[in-house]
């Protein structure tokens, strides 16, 4: 039996009949259309479905649909007006933080919940605390520092140079 | 710093541009397969084999037909009817798309369930029965040759073992002959076990099949989506998908790395599905079908033996490969090679003998062999070079540095003819190594390692210095399926100065969009941001071999170049009409011709692709496109230093990757920043193989670690913080002095992981751990010499 539930998704509120064991990755990539959201495994582990549930960064393969009632959910699509950048994902750009583009709005929610709870982290926090979300193309030096930049302009302070550090 | 020849503007070579692709997916707009909705979409899941090697005795889609949405359960019986159940492998074997009564992996594709919804098809696919009768699977691939083993492909005539080839290169006698009367002989076993590529995106299609006009759309995961429509052609011509039947689009491209390279069986059930029904199919992978189904790399067992003087002169190398290629010939390579490019192990130095024999052998294992960064067997060869050099050295007790700064070869003696034929186009392997040790640190690094020796710490310092070998392939010796490995770039240019470039190749986060632009940038002068470039529409690209090996700057790039020389050619003739003199008095700077010695006479590109289109001289073609398609003379030769620091901890094993520094020459480089982020991500697929990835069977062909819970794929906190340069020896035979670099820091940095923790186990008389090494192997190698 179908189950009615209302969700807030960036911003704007629908009402849906969903099945119970619907998962939220599917409602929101193929009820919703909203297909920046990926999915990239089957056990939770890689991170590329992950969005804001009620502010709070969760991998949306592993919840369902249902348990997002009456909830408020951010994905990548809502981060930025189209055709404009957020501090996040202006540090991706700037800094070769993506390669096939696959990760990255699971990387840019997680880095959106990240540096709310902690404004200013070190290198070793950034990578503790994205360490639930796999990049297999950029080897994460990049990422690392896109998510700095985005610090930095939020706090605002000087941002470091994006020139490659390649000598 | 990398000198530009054009303004930033402009942003040709050299320049650091930021990549024109990224907005989309910064946005959430990528356009994967998995984002493409078509109406009256069927979806379809696949049942698999638990079993390794098995009779199918029934298959009872009964209950599964009863799923509300479920529409066909779809079997080789089925396909079968139309010669649709096997299918050739891109590596001229051939291979099952659907049983018909054997499996031979576990984890084979069964049978297919076909349903209106994702979520029909997976409960039609639970409720599908199958009846097995298990055989005993061949893992081993050592007793693959046993005369009691099973010859598993008995569907191939006349077929009485598993041996698949043999192969050889050098010469024998007179390797033998150095190696029975030189001065030191090391030699070591080595496996490089069976890993995956695990891009981030899984694989998967939308097969839409269009009846009334009989043409298929193909959306699918694919590196190479023209090969791969010559290959649904040959596949289903003879039910009428003929070639101009057939459009592939290769859309966004969620990481690749060779394991969308293949057909795999969903693919060709999808389209047998749409063909049938005539509707849209889509077929998506979840990550543990793709981690025990999808194409392996590697898996090469190595015997290499090293020859040479106590003086430290290495003077001959020996290999004997036995390489477990699965179900199917997994020697995912040109045609001719079945080792792929293997015998550029003979490496970075300067000896002239040496001997190299491979065999290959079927298993029970799935098959593949395409992929991991490296398709073609070169991560193989650097590795046992690299070990078995840093053995060498160990054994005649010479810093590994020296012994490798005494052999390589001098930069003023390339080209350079190894001693397996092939003619290294160019390289500085001194200046790359001097470079990373002063990078690094290295003469305080020995220090440092020698005081904490002294108090029963464990400390290493790794070193390899590697010759890569990509930019398949001059088409005298490569083609897969005979289609010679040329590729191509089509440049046109509109009225007012803007261009769309096509090209037969298809990036899969390379950041072909931002490159392919730099170099038209560089060679016309018309800004990159100015120029849109397309890939992966088999209906409106040139055809090409698509992207893997590297091969992507070494010959679309290189066709590039060409077209665009090409286009200034027309220019230099329309500019001389427009300013009324000969060619001669003109000259080029980027983005206009002038008139020698009266430079306030010039036309801008812009002005003179205009008058292509609005007043071109009479008797000339109009309009301002070209095509090239570009057949290398000869590969290119990348190389690199690497050096890496581990610190151990001498009770858990836990390693420590303290420093990594990398330094790369892939020749003339495009883009700084770009090649910085391929070496990066190159480097965090080398460590994952050296110390956490393998795919593991037991002995009846179970895969133990199946699924992104116990594969181990590096995270940012395994992932050390990597330093990068560069030395520059540009290729002389390509047209840009580029050599590609994509692959580099995969082949290059296991065995530098590798040396260091040997290195740091030396005191111990360890002298060799085979990959992944993991804290337990350590800890044991430890507890075995008693040093714990």
């Amino acid at each position: 039996m179908n189950k009615q539930i209302t969700v807030t998704v960036n911003g704007t509120e629908h009402t849906l009949e969903v099945e119970p064991r619907l998962l939220l990755v599917h409602m929101i990539r193929e009820v919703l259309n909203l297909t920046g959201t990926h999915i990239g495994c089957d056990t939770t582990s890689c991170g590329a479905c992950t969005i804001l549930l009620d502010g709070k960064s969760v991998k949306s393969c592993t919840i369902l649909a249902v348990q997002a009632d009456g909830k408020s959910i951010k994905t990548i699509e809502g981060v930025s007006a189209e055709g404009q950048l957020d501090s996040l994902q202006e540090g991706f750009h700037l800094n070769h933080g993506l390669h096939c583009g696959f990760c990255t709005p699971g990387m840019i929610m997680r880095a959106t919940e990240l540096l709310e709870n902690n404004p200013n982290p070190t290198e070793e926090e950034i990578r503790w605390g994205i360490s639930g979300n796999l990049c297999r193309c950029t080897g994460y030096n990049n990422i690392v520092k896109a998510i700095q930049y985005a610090s930095a302009k939020n706090r605002g302070v000087e941002t470091a140079s994006t020139e490659p550090e390649f000598v | 710093m990398i000198q530009c020849k054009t303004s930033k503007a402009i942003s040709g070579m050299g320049h650091s541009m930021k990549r024109k692709e990224d907005a989309r997916f910064l946005q959430g707009k990528g356009h994967y397969v998995d984002d493409i909705k078509l109406p009256g979409m069927l979806y379809m899941d696949i049942v698999r084999s638990p079993y390794a090697y098995a009779k199918i005795k029934s298959i009872n889609s009964e209950e599964a037909m009863k799923v509300p949405g479920v529409v066909a359960v779809v079997t080789g019986r089925d396909l079968e009817k139309y010669n649709l159940h096997w299918m050739p492998t891109l590596m001229s074997d051939t291979q099952m798309v659907l049983p018909t009564d054997t499996v031979m992996y576990q984890a084979q594709e069964v049978c297919a369930v076909i349903a209106t919804s994702r979520y029909a098809a997976r409960d039609g696919r639970e409720a599908v029965r199958v009846e097995y009768e298990p055989m005993k699977p061949v893992i081993d691939p050592y007793k693959a040759m046993d005369a009691n083993a099973p010859v598993l492909r008995s569907d191939k005539e006349g077929k009485k073992d598993n041996h698949i080839w043999n192969w050889k290169v050098g010469n024998k006698e007179k390797t033998d002959k150095v190696f029975d009367t030189a001065e030191v002989v090391v030699k070591q076993h080595m496996h490089i076990p069976r890993i995956h590529v695990a891009s981030i995106e899984t694989c998967g299609c939308v097969a839409d099949y269009d009846k009334v006009n009989n043409h298929l759309t193909m959306y699918m995961t694919t590196q190479a989506p023209h090969a791969i429509r010559t290959v649904i052609a040959l596949v289903a011509g003879h039910v009428g998908l003929t070639e101009e039947k057939v459009r592939v689009v290769s859309p966004d491209i969620g990481g690749g790395f060779g394991g969308k390279v293949p057909v795999y069986p969903g693919y060709v059930i999808a389209i047998a599905v749409s063909f049938l029904v005539g509707k849209p199919v889509k077929w998506i992978e979840d990550r543990s079908e793709n981690l025990q189904a999808d194409s392996f790399a590697r898996d090469y067992h190595i015997t290499v033996e090293m020859a040479g003087t106590k003086a430290g002169k290495i003077q001959a190398t020996r290999f004997k490969v036995l390489a477990d290629h699965g179900y199917t010939d997994a020697s995912a390579n040109p045609s001719k090679f079945n080792t792929g490019l293997f015998s550029i192990a003979t490496g970075s130095y300067d000896y002239d003998t040496s001997y190299m024999e491979a065999d290959a052998v079927y298993t029970n294992k799935p098959p593949g062999g395409v992929a991991y960064r490296c398709s073609f067997r070169v991560t193989e060869a650097v590795h046992a070079i690299e070990r078995i050099t840093d053995r060498f050295a160990f054994e005649i007790g010479k810093d590994p540095a020296q012994l490798r700064m005494d052999n390589f070869i001098k930069k003023e003696d390339f080209p350079w003819k190894s001693p397996t034929g092939w003619i290294y186009d160019s390289g500085d392997y001194h200046a790359g190594l001097k470079k990373a040790m002063e990078a690094i640190g290295y003469d305080e690094l020995r220090k440092e390692q020698a005081e904490k020796r002294k108090k029963g710490e464990l400390m290493g310092i790794g070193i390899s210095t590697f010759t890569e070998i990509v930019g398949a392939g001059p088409s005298k010796d490569f083609d897969i399926l005979g289609i010679k490995m040329f590729d191509s770039a089509e440049i046109r240019v509109h009225p007012t100065g803007k261009a769309i470039a096509r090209f037969g190749t298809k990036s899969q986060g390379q950041g072909h969009e931002t490159t392919y632009a730099q170099i038209i940038a560089e060679e016309l002068g018309i800004p990159a941001e100015n120029i849109q470039i397309e890939e992966g529409d088999t209906d409106t690209a040139p055809y090409g071999l698509g992207t893997y090996a590297s091969r992507s700057t070494p010959t679309a790039g290189a066709a590039a170049s060409i077209a665009a020389r090409k286009l200034r050619d027309k220019a230099r003739k329309i500019a001389a009409y427009l300013l009324e003199v000969s060619e001669d008095d003109l000259e080029w700077e980027p983005g206009k011709f002038s008139v020698k010695g009266a430079p306030e006479k010039s036309k801008t590109i812009q002005e003179i692709v205009f008058a292509a289109y609005t007043n071109h001289p009479q008797g000339m073609e109009a309009g301002f496109e070209a095509t090239h398609y570009y057949d290398p003379p000869n590969l290119t030769f990348p190389s690199g230093a690497y050096i890496c620091v581990v610190d151990i901890d001498k009770e858990t094993g836990a390693i420590n990757v303290r420093r990594f520094v990398a330094i790369d020459d892939c020749g003339h480089i495009i883009n700084p920043m770009i090649v910085q982020g391929q070496v990066h991500g190159g480097l965090t697929q080398g460590i994952a193989p050296a110390m956490y990835e393998e795919l593991i069977y037991d002995e009846d062909g179970n895969i133990l670690n199946g699924t992104f819970m116990d594969y181990l794929v590096p995270t940012a906190v395994e992932s050390p913080h990597w330093e990068t340069g560069h030395v520059v020896t540009p290729s002389p035979h390509h047209p840009i002095g580029a050599k590609g670099v994509g692959e580099s820091p995969t082949v290059g940095s296991p065995p530098a992981i590798v040396n260091a923790i040997v290195d740091a186990l030396s005191p111990y008389g360890i002298t060799h751990m085979d990959i992944p090494v993991t804290p337990y192997k350590v800890w044991k190698a430890l507890k075995d010499k008693g040093a714990i």
